[in-house]
């Protein structure tokens, strides 16, 4: 299903986090958002999910304003593998996977065949079938990423918002998440901290920069020489590869002006 | 239950228990002793009744208060509604009807319910920021508003009389040796029309334990839950607190046990967790009337003196704690 944000404006406690935005994804489309902390990624990934409402601007999903559309039926659409570990301690992985049934049911719903179905195939599309019974709280972080994976696609969702899926995995787990997300064939929206993985994974790149688009487009064509200088203050260049995949070469030394202290990334 | 309603001051056989209560619910069987028959059917029955609807009650309320601030340690308690019914009822016990002027006529029990409503209300009020109630400011709203309430408890105190002192402290600490069937039915109902209701919530509860970002995101509107529920579990608290005094530690125990036991799935979980409070505080009851016979001591005592070692126990057991 198709993204489109445009015109969005967000301002919190009156300082400016986002300025006119516009960023779309074609269907089957995997758009990474990249650009340093504090740019408003996260901020943008919210008002995806449907849990920011803008001031201005409009989120569409498929045809519809997000927020013209009930949270269930925005949820039916979109599913979020977010950083915000909650308090998952008591419940199994399968338990977890079922979460993505959540939006599917109203206060009266009871488990169906449908859900049923869900859930195994998202358990084992992402593989977590052998620790499908143990507690989430006594995985390692390669386990639990694949686990909400698991959940956003028990949602069987039409887009895929991810907020750093692969942050503070080893590198054999972060390919392994990549070519799953990949494999999936749903239109994706990935907030990814580094370049590389952002370069390996996505068709489109989004660079935000202070709260607004700087470049979008094509992965050659948006991490230029001077867009790394001025967003992320490396030297650097970008080339495609024989084997098709798009690497960075960053220069050894970092650019010689102050950097000033980064803010935390809303 | 019924070995419960046998055993007490005076020990009736669990025969004769049954034909008393045999007799009164389907009218058949001789009435019996007149004695007996009021130890039984007016003592001890409603008693053993209250005690398990009571039990129940707090026990749900505690679990569904743990998931809407992802606090382990929440509890009727630390979000400051039985802070609440306490002065109420500490008010109508030193001061009665004489300084309270209306406030004298709804007796205890009301004057019970409508603190815990305030302090809930309250918590409620000071909990939120633009519209929004964040967890974190709520269980401190909460500790916050209890411990005002505390001290304004302990001052009433110090100007009561002795006499009024026992029973401000018997209430406080919580029992259900003043039962009657005439309380039986509005308690019954609060409890299990909100376990029934809490547990229908029980999906979305369980997406809350995901965080509230990842809720959203599962097409759950987090801030209305959580406004839902705090209504409800105020509501709830606050109906059983009236009838059974400031009883401490069922609800911060018992939904723990029961979430180590089988998991956090809340539509398990609050049923089975309402289930174990009620045969929990039938079991602290008894207790509590046997072990000092004929003598009663206060349920909060023996709630807590019971169940913590027990809690211990099962808390060393548990792998999962350790990971998080």
């Amino acid at each position: 299903m198709k993204l489109t944000v445009d015109q969005l404006h967000i301002t919190l406690d009156r300082k400016p986090i986002l300025r006119d935005v516009h960023l779309e994804a074609a269907k089957g489309d995997i758009v990474g958002l990249v650009g340093p902390n504090g740019s408003g990624k996260s901020t943008l990934l919210r008002t995806v999910y449907r849990s920011l409402r803008p001031a201005t601007g409009v989120v569409t999903v498929g045809d519809d304003d997000v927020w013209e559309l009930s949270a269930r039926t925005a949820a039916r659409r979109t599913a979020a593998v977010l950083q915000d570990a909650g308090t998952t301690t008591g419940l199994t992985v399968t338990e977890i996977v079922a979460l993505g049934r959540t939006p599917h049911h109203g206060l009266l719903g009871r488990d169906g065949a449908e859900d049923r179905e869900a859930v195994a195939e998202a358990v084992a599309r992402c593989g977590v079938g052998p620790f499908a019974d143990r507690d989430y709280a006594t995985l390692s972080g390669g386990e639990r990423q694949r686990v909400l994976l698991a959940r956003a696609l028990a949602q069987r969702p039409q887009l895929l918002v991810l907020d750093e899926l692969t942050n503070h995995l080893d590198i054999r787990a972060r390919f392994e998440l990549l070519d799953l997300i990949r494999s999936t064939g749903i239109t994706t929206l990935a907030v990814l901290h580094d370049l590389d993985l952002a370069a390996r994974l996505c068709d489109h790149l989004v660079v935000l920069h202070e709260g607004e688009v700087v470049a979008a487009g094509p992965v050659l064509d948006v991490l230029t020489p001077d867009l790394l200088r001025d967003v992320f203050g490396v030297r650097g260049s970008t080339e495609r590869h024989a084997d098709g995949v798009v690497r960075i070469t960053y220069a050894a030394q970092p650019l010689a002006h102050d950097r000033e202290p980064e803010p935390v990334d809303q | 239950m019924v070995v419960a309603v046998s055993i007490g001051a005076v020990d009736i056989p669990v025969g004769d228990v049954w034909g008393v209560l045999l007799h009164h619910v389907t009218g058949r069987g001789a009435a019996g002793d007149p004695a007996l028959d009021q130890i039984v059917w007016t003592f001890r029955t409603p008693r053993v009744a209250l005690a398990a609807v009571v039990g129940a009650g707090l026990a749900v309320a505690g679990a569904v208060l743990q998931t809407l601030v992802s606090n382990p340690l929440a509890d009727p308690v630390v979000l400051g509604f039985s802070y609440g019914a306490s002065l109420g009822a500490v008010l109508v016990i030193t001061l009665g009807g004489v300084a309270l002027g209306g406030l004298g006529g709804i007796g205890v029990s009301g004057a019970a319910f409508v603190g815990a409503l305030a302090a809930g209300a309250l918590v409620f009020a000071l909990g939120q920021r633009r519209g929004r109630l964040a967890p974190t400011r709520l269980v401190l709203a909460g500790v916050a508003v209890g411990y005002v309430l505390l001290s304004v408890t302990s001052f009433v105190q110090l100007l009561a009389t002795p006499t009024e002192l026992r029973t401000v402290m018997f209430w406080m600490l919580g029992s259900v040796a003043g039962a009657q069937w005439s309380q039986l039915p509005g308690v019954t109902v609060v409890v299990l029309a909100s376990t029934v209701l809490l547990t229908l919530f029980g999906r979305r509860l369980n997406a809350l334990l995901a965080g509230d970002e990842s809720a959203t995101a599962l097409g759950v509107d987090v801030n209305r839950l959580r406004a839902v529920l705090l209504v409800i579990s105020a509501l709830l608290t606050g109906t059983v607190i009236a009838v059974a005094g400031g009883i401490g530690f069922v609800g911060l125990m018992i939904p723990h046990l029961v979430r180590l036991t089988i998991g956090a799935d809340h539509r398990r979980l609050l049923p089975l967790t309402a289930l174990l409070g009620a045969i929990y505080l039938v079991v602290v009851d008894l207790l509590s009337r046997t072990l000092s016979r004929p003598d009663e001591l206060p349920l909060g005592i023996l709630t807590a003196l019971l169940g913590a070692p027990f809690f211990l126990w099962l808390l060393r057991r548990n792998k999962g704690l350790d990971t998080v």
